[in-house]
């Protein structure tokens, strides 16, 4: 069998997706600044900010294990690789056979378990803080993703993200009561996940409410830069998997290339929906206390289980 | 030379081996040199020759032995297979490690008490060969008593504090409850033949109520030894006193021969498993699962938290022996022999990374003095080495990819996932349920060692004037040369297990084979090594080397495009302090605040004293304690119980001669009137 295209488009597709990745961000923002009659910043605004913090020298504690250092490049390649497995424009992935759906759960598991692990480094209250509330987000959320991607899972019994997007994208187009669930539960644990209003909110730097910003406190230039580019690598990669499980229409098959502009088209579109989606979200929601998050996100959880249970009974 | 002989004999020679360095480190007990440099690194030794011969029982057929030893007519019979022989490696690579590091451990005992544990450590390990060779009812009783009593000494090794005294009784009291209920399943299974060689046990048909009957005894006598709910008292107690390479023995292997008794009696001895039995595994492995973890996340004695995270992962293993039992109940066999392989491959995995947080949780309390987590802290700096063994443990315990804990945690994902085949509708849907179930426990896992590793490990020295200083009198420094070696191995078997699993896979698939006559399909066996498929390619797949050298080369990659486009320039400074420069290092988060959250949300579960202090208390001081609600509900109920009924027997005891003298005349009255 001949790899060698398939490799290279595996490889043009991590690119193509970490490199897009502030632009979502960028695109969120504008739409959220117009939602709340603001004069929205540029769309290339994440990219400026990336190039500015690279350009500085790095501050960091006195006391910082190589632990600190390390974890921002930790962080990316684990976004990287997450980026490399979900497919976004095609299904034929040579590397995504390497990671499932279970896996992909674990790097991003990994992840925060290495920024967790980062944010007590230098032992500061706020570090600590963060990182609490941050492992406390993650154990609630995690199960309910797993849930809803084993409904997936069910429905194509493969737990292949490239299969499960094959089969799923092969369905007529009609409203699945399973999948509906699923589809609600994971938007929550999108929000939840990436540290959106209404359980984090990205903007605040308020010491009271902060989870994801309280655990990054200490870092300073190309450091942090990785780590706000890693957050929004994280952020396109949960709206793809959102994507390819839920409307995966449009997506190039293996093999297919000729579907590939296609295949961009509607991508870019999608994108473009459920980041205006996802900022219309934000402004009509009001940030949650901490201890209302389990009851949201256990919420997530039930709702999940309902779908993988409709699946069972109906077979749908 | 060692092909030739074979995994029987082989096996036997080094469980002998092992008894006869236990007699050696008595003989010249004046002189601690040998037993740290002679006796620890020949019993490891030993243990690597062990694993070689224990992979090498899986791949060929069964062998039997009869020892002309025991009793007249009861002979000492040997069998090896390949579940013995996987046990048997899992056995030997983990005492390898623990050796070394115990060679290092004890450097400053006395020459006397160092003998001393060097006969019992061995004895102990002898023991545990001895309970997985055993082939019949009679040797497996001897060695698991002498697994016990062994294990019990080794704990007890302080016994002048009170406090151990009494965590040495709790384990020999719930051991010995476990021993009685195995005694009473071998009766059961033999009914009335004469026989208790395994052969004869095996072969016995038993009526459907009374193979129920020998399940129940089989699976709460061998629970009570595993840990499992709520059986698992003693463990929190027994793990904290024990000295850390006793611990690490204790719970990376000793906990392991329950599971091999559980699967040896209930598969092989008892055979035809029935699905309901699964259910009630599975049950009580949930239970186990969560609150093995939500107690550990309300730890702050680090090694009480390795123990209950010891009751999590037996709980982890019993969801997997409970699917499969399910499973093949059903008649599923390939999915049954997945589950099997998943339980089993987590009873390797555990062992391998518990053994090694041990012997972490050992070097900490050896060069710093501290086993309390609210004293810790900065470790990383004094002791960067064993911070780095120990992140690696932290890391494959969490279920993180692309380690160990990963894979069979994967394993019992996908064994949950293959739920649509079954035909009873109620089963199906409760059977993701527990996999959402172990979802949650391993990412709580995951919350505590972050705890254990940002507060130990991480962020500054808590200590400040209130450490206790090691007996050596420094704290701080890195672990010893041989202490460091028995981390590194398990360590590495972290990775071993983790990056190539597609070989214990086919071994364990083997080991499912031979118990069952089933094994996975095809398609699962023909991927190559890379590839870890379980059922089927289009199914499920996992490549943790790929996994691994992806990230590794990402990140590399991403440190060198960094440099080279930009700098590497760097300044320091002090933390950033929000603007109040009278920052403490006691002002970083505590383990008992890290755990908050989850007192928050899980309160009920525990049984909680917290003392608040008046607003206008001049010297306020905040205090929590936390019991298991097991004590009050069910262990205290019975120990009065017990109690009660000791004083009413005792009533009996009047310490005169001749009133005992006429309780055996109306005794033997009462026999010979009943019996004739």
């Amino acid at each position: 069998m001949n790899y060698a295209p398939g490799i290279g488009f595996q490889i043009l597709q991590s690119v193509f997706v970490v490199l897009a990745a502030p632009l979502l961000m960028g695109w969120v923002n504008q739409c959220r600044a117009w939602l709340q009659n603001r004069s929205a910043p540029s769309l290339w605004l994440p990219y400026f900010t990336l190039a500015k913090l690279f350009h500085k020298d790095a501050v960091i504690a006195r006391d910082a294990s190589p632990l600190f250092r390390l974890t921002p490049y930790i962080l990316f390649g684990c976004m990287w690789l997450a980026a490399g497995i979900v497919p976004v424009l095609a299904t034929d992935l040579p590397f995504a056979p390497a990671a499932d759906i279970i896996a992909l759960v674990g790097v991003f598991a990994l992840a925060r378990v290495f920024s967790a692990l980062a944010a007590m480094d230098i032992g500061t209250s706020f570090g600590g803080l963060g990182a609490r509330r941050e492992m406390l987000i993650g154990f609630l959320a995690e199960p309910a993703m797993l849930m809803t991607l084993f409904t997936a899972a069910f429905i194509s019994g493969s737990t292949q993200l490239t299969t499960i997007v094959e089969t799923l994208a092969h369905r007529e187009f009609a409203i699945y009561p399973s999948l509906a669930f699923a589809a609600v539960a994971f938007v929550m644990v999108l929000l939840a996940e990436n540290a959106r209003i209404p359980i984090d909110n990205p903007s605040t730097h308020l010491e009271l409410t902060m989870i994801h910003e309280a655990m990054i406190l200490e870092y300073s230039a190309r450091h942090l830069a990785l780590i706000e580019w890693a957050v929004a690598i994280k952020l396109f990669a949960y709206m793809t998997i959102g994507i390819a499980l839920f409307v995966p229409w449009g997506i190039a098959e293996a093999g297919n290339w000729a579907a590939l502009p296609v295949a961009f088209a509607s991508l870019a579109l999608k994108l473009a929906f459920a980041g205006a989606g996802l900022a219309l979200l934000e402004s009509q929601l009001a940030k949650l206390r901490l201890f209302l998050a389990p009851e949201f996100l256990s919420a997530a959880f039930l709702l999940a289980v309902l779908g993988m249970l409709t699946h069972f009974l109906v077979r749908g | 030379m060692l092909e030739n002989v074979s995994p029987l004999i082989g096996s036997l020679a080094i469980g002998i081996g092992w008894l006869a360095i236990a007699a050696l480190a008595l003989i010249p007990s004046g002189n601690a040199f040998f037993a740290r440099h002679v006796a620890f690194p020949l019993g490891a030794l030993a243990g690597l020759a062990l694993a070689g011969f224990g992979v090498g029982a899986v791949w060929v057929p069964a062998e039997q032995m009869t020892l002309p030893l025991g009793m007249p007519d009861l002979p000492f019979h040997l069998r090896i297979d390949p579940l013995a022989g996987f046990f048997l490696m899992l056995l030997g690579s983990v005492a390898t490690g623990i050796s070394v590091y115990a060679g290092g451990f004890f450097r400053d005992e006395a020459p006397g008490r160092l003998a001393l544990i060097g006969l019992q450590y061995h004895v102990f390990l002898a023991s545990m060969a001895f309970v997985i060779l055993a082939d019949d009812a009679y040797l497996f009783m001897v060695a698991w008593e002498t697994m016990a009593l062994s294990s019990y000494f080794l704990v007890t090794t302080d016994h002048r504090e009170p406090a151990i005294r009494s965590a040495g009784f709790l384990y020999l009291l719930i051991a010995h409850l476990g021993a009685l209920a195995i005694l009473l399943c071998f009766g059961v299974m033999h009914g009335g033949q004469g026989d208790y060689s395994f052969d004869a046990l095996r072969a016995a048909e038993l009526a459907p109520k009374w193979a129920t009957v020998a399940f129940l005894l089989a699976f709460f006598g061998f629970g009570a030894k595993a840990g499992m709910i709520p059986l698992h008292a003693w463990l929190p107690e027994a793990h904290p006193a024990a000295p850390s390479p006793v611990s690490a023995l204790m719970s990376g292997i000793m906990l392991k021969t329950a599971i091999y008794g559980m699967v040896r009696v209930i598969y092989d001895l008892i055979g035809g498993v029935r699905w309901e039995w699964g259910m009630l595994v599975l049950a009580v492995g949930a239970g186990t699962t969560l609150f093995g973890v939500l107690y550990a996340l309300m730890q702050h004695d680090l090694k009480r938290l390795l123990a209950y995270h010891s009751v999590e992962n037996v709980g982890i293993i019993l969801l997997g022996l409970g699917m499969s039992m399910l499973f093949i109940g059903f008649g599923h066999h390939a999915a049954g022999i997945l589950g099997l392989i998943a339980a089993l491959y987590h009873t390797l995995n555990h062992a391998v990374f518990k053994g090694l947080l041990f012997l972490g949780a050992g070097s900490i309390l050896h060069s710093a003095g501290l086993r309390d987590l609210n004293h810790m802290g900065g470790l990383i700096r004094t002791m960067p080495k064993t911070a780095f063994y120990f992140l690696i443990g932290a890391l494959a315990i969490s279920a993180l990819p692309p380690l160990n804990g990963f894979v069979s945690e994967w394993l019992t994902f996908q064994t949950a996932l293959q739920a649509p085949i079954l035909e009873n509708g109620v089963v199906r849907s409760l059977l993701p349920l527990f996999a959402a179930m172990l979802a949650l426990a391993g990412a709580l896992t995951a919350m505590c060692f972050v705890k254990v590793y940002g507060i130990a490990f991480l962020g500054r020295p808590r200590q400040a004037g209130r450490a206790a200083p090691a007996p050596n009198g420094d704290h701080g420094h890195d672990a010893g040369n041989m202490e460091r070696f028995g981390m590194a191995w398990l360590a590495a078997g972290c990775f071993v297990l983790g990056l190539f699993p597609t070989s214990f896979l086919l071994m364990l698939n083997r080991v499912g084979f031979s118990l069952t006559g089933h094994g996975l399909p095809n398609e699962a066996l023909e991927s190559n090594w890379l590839w870890l498929v379980p059922t089927a390619p289009e199914q499920a797949s996992y490549s943790p080397l790929i996994f691994m050298l992806v990230i590794v080369a990402v990140t590399l990659l991403t440190f060198a495009l960094v440099r080279r486009f930009y700098h590497g320039r760097v300044r320091f400074a002090d933390p950033w302090d929000c603007g109040f420069p009278e920052q403490t290092a006691r002002m970083q988060d505590t383990a008992d605040a890290f755990g908050q959250p989850i007192r928050h949300i899980f309160g009920p579960i525990y049984r909680m004293r917290r003392h608040m202090p008046a607003p206008d208390d001049p010297a306020p001081r905040f205090s929590i304690e936390i019991e298991d609600r097991h004590w009050t509900l069910l262990y205290l109920p019975v120990a009065r119980l017990s109690g009660l009924l000791s004083s009413k027997i005792g009533l009996l005891q009047r310490g005169r001669i001749s009133i005992y003298l006429l309780y055996s005349f109306l005794t033997l009255i009462a026999l010979l009137v009943f019996v004739r």
